[in-house]
């Protein structure tokens, strides 16, 4: 240990007998990781809020379907479970949200125009906490419970349909007899959300009356639940199987969804890729400025190895220099991430790109997300991969022949 | 008893298309507690003779042996533990660690062997007084004169109290006052501490501290006198 002390003391140092050099190298080590870690932030926070955003519709960590229902999305292929019968297994089994709903292809009408949409028959009440529509900024109002006889339409999909509040539109859908269904819904409210493509797609009408209109008694199609952590849905999963047999299908938010599933995994493995490609660019920089920093006391390493100190020492002593660079770099790129990130986490308003930025899901404003998890791992990346670059010169100077470097000129 | 002993010891160096023969079937044989000065025109061999009884060179083939331990055939591992627990050193030049001040550079042998913190200051702070530099421990060789970073390095030397002290030309930057000095601390070490000096130099005031002479041309030993010292 008390050769480390002694190697410690020597590399730092050295370290500050060129400042200008290492002030230069302590700037591209810091302004590298500020760059890793900050671009990695805006990475996440983008992906986050497309996931987060991209779950709110599905909606729910996890779902149970008829097993055919993924493959079949209509009215036949129903929860085999009466609502009844799911409020008893499901209301007090600790979730944080829970909800029995009616989802099936329609086509809505207006004196106008008909456009497809996805029919959703909900109790209101139970998805208020997890619905991607904010119920307080809906224009006109938000369905009042699931026999509500109104229907509310995306702000989009209604000036498609020249249609507004208070005027009537026209649902059709089929039964599970393959007979048309079909009513009158006056539209009592429209919702605006994140992404365009979403105000197009859905209707929202009250479950019971979609269950009238489907002729479906008081089955449903779906049931979602909402657990603690998206990213960790296992927990939910086990739970919800435990209370539910053969007869329905559990999917996870990544099953139902597999786009959103693969853009989670994919971002740890781009984040990792990010991170090596800045490395790989400071490495240059770092490896030249060890090659330098041994070739200009070759001599006082030859001395070294003449009074005594071994020539593992002589490797420990410059890749100890390198890692002491690497730490000084390391943490003022840290800091400087955090000091920038921070102000931005209330929001970066990217509206100039959105219409753009629809197309992969994501919307107009970006939420920095710094994730302990990423910075150490940028840090860990340029430790180790620092420590194999420091190991070559480290080796070459530990080689000398003392007599050799001594008289080195 | 034998401090040093060097059989028939042959070293050849290439120097463009010609072998320089810079030891030549040499032998010789310091006794612990002697005082040799080794003696030669440049070339003669007398460097390359110091840097193979340090561990520093190795011989093309021969036996070095420092008491009774064969050096010739040892790891660099093992060299460089022998010289820091037996030998010390004094170079011509680029003697000290730029980085550490004349204590730090003092202290740097006794560190690497792990000599606890409070004995490595006592024993530098009192060999840089023997070495007339006391008040002077904390500046940077850059900040000394070239007689005070020699006596740094001599005090680094011998402030482990080695066996052996090996000198390649330590008066060499050196004026008249301050090798005089340097000579007289030596051979006071050399007396007090029984301590076994080799000194390669071509400075005839040197010499006449020596108890014997070595005189070597052409990697080769000429001339073997003890004398009385100055």
């Amino acid at each position: 240990m008390h050769m480390f002390f002694v190697l410690s003391r020597l590399a730092w140092r050295y370290l500050w007998r060129n400042h200008r050099r290492t002030v230069v190298m302590l700037s591209a080590i810091a302004v590298g990781t500020w760059a890793m870690i900050f671009m990695t932030a805006l990475t996440r926070g983008m992906v986050d809020q497309m996931i987060v955003d991209g779950i709110s519709v599905i909606p729910g960590h996890v779902q149970i379907h008829d097993p055919d229902y993924l493959d079949d999305p209509s009215v036949y292929n129903r929860v085999a479970l009466s609502d009844t019968e799911l409020t008893a297994r499901f209301h007090d089994a600790g979730f944080v949200a829970w909800a029995s709903r009616v989802r099936v292809p329609a086509v809505v009408t207006s004196e106008r125009e008909s456009r497809g949409v996805t029919l959703l028959g909900i109790d209101p009440q139970a998805e208020r906490s997890f619905s991607f529509v904010d119920y307080d900024a809906v224009e006109g109002r938000f369905l009042d419970g699931a026999d509500d006889k109104g229907v509310v339409l995306g702000a989009k999909l209604a000036d498609t349909l020249e249609t507004r509040v208070g005027k009537r539109v026209v649902l059709m859908s089929q039964d599970p007899d393959n007979e048309i269904a079909d009513r009158g819904f006056r539209v009592v409210g429209l919702f605006h959300a994140e992404i365009e493509v979403t105000e197009e797609s859905y209707a929202f009408i009250g479950k019971r009356t979609a269950q009238d209109m489907l002729r479906i008694g008081d089955t449903v199609t779906e049931v979602v639940f909402v657990g603690d952590d998206y990213r960790d849905v296992e927990p939910l999963v086990a739970n919800v199987m435990g209370r539910v047999d053969d007869s329905v299908q559990v999917s996870r938010w990544t099953e139902v969804d597999t786009y959103l599933g693969t853009m989670m995994g994919m971002m740890d493995g781009f984040m990792l890729i990010w991170v090596i490609v800045i490395f790989l660019a400071l490495s240059f920089g770092l490896v030249n400025t060890l090659v330098m920093a041994v070739f200009e006391r070759i001599r006082e390493i030859g001395l070294m190895l003449a009074l005594g100190m071994k020539p593992a020492s002589v490797l420990g002593q410059i890749i100890i220099e390198s890692m002491m660079l690497l730490a000084v770099g390391l943490l003022i790129g840290d800091v400087l991430a955090w000091a920038t990130i921070k102000p931005l986490e209330g929001g970066i308003d990217i509206s100039v790109v959105a219409k753009g930025m629809e197309m992969f899901g994501a919307s107009s404003m970006l939420y920095p997300n710094l994730s302990i998890d990423d910075v150490i791992l940028a840090n860990m990346v340029v430790m180790i991969l620092g420590f194999l670059a420091s190991l070559s010169p480290a080796w070459r100077a530990s080689r000398y022949e003392p007599v050799e470097a001594i008289t080195k000129v | 008893m034998s401090a040093v002993r060097c059989i028939n010891l042959c070293k050849t160096y290439r120097q463009g298309d010609q072998d320089i023969k810079a030891l030549d079937h040499l032998s010789v044989e310091i006794e612990k507690g002697e005082f040799v000065c080794l003696m030669s025109p440049s070339g003669g061999g007398k460097t390359t003779l110091l840097n193979a009884i340090g561990g520093l060179d190795i011989p093309d083939s021969g036996e070095v042996w420092i008491a009774d331990e064969r050096i010739d055939q040892m790891s660099k591992g093992q060299l460089a533990d022998l010289r820091l627990a037996n030998i010390g050193f004094v170079f011509q030049a680029y003697n000290l660690i730029p980085v550490l001040t004349a204590q730090e550079n003092v202290e740097f042998v006794m560190q690497v062997k792990g000599v606890p913190a409070g004995q490595r200051r006592e024993k530098s702070f009192a060999i840089l007084e023997e070495v007339g530099l006391k008040g002077l421990e904390s500046r940077r060789p850059a900040e000394m004169s070239g007689g005070q970073q020699q006596r740094v390095a001599v005090a680094r030397a011998i402030v482990s109290r080695p066996e052996l002290v090996l000198a390649d030309e330590p008066t060499a930057n050196l004026d008249s006052k301050t090798s005089a000095e340097l000579m007289e601390l030596f051979t006071e070490l050399n007396e007090h501490h029984n301590t076994t000096f080799v000194i390669a130099t071509h400075d005839q005031r040197v010499q006449a501290y020596a108890k014997r002479l070595v005189r070597m041309l052409d990697g080769r030993i000429v001339d073997d006198i003890k004398q009385n010292a100055a």
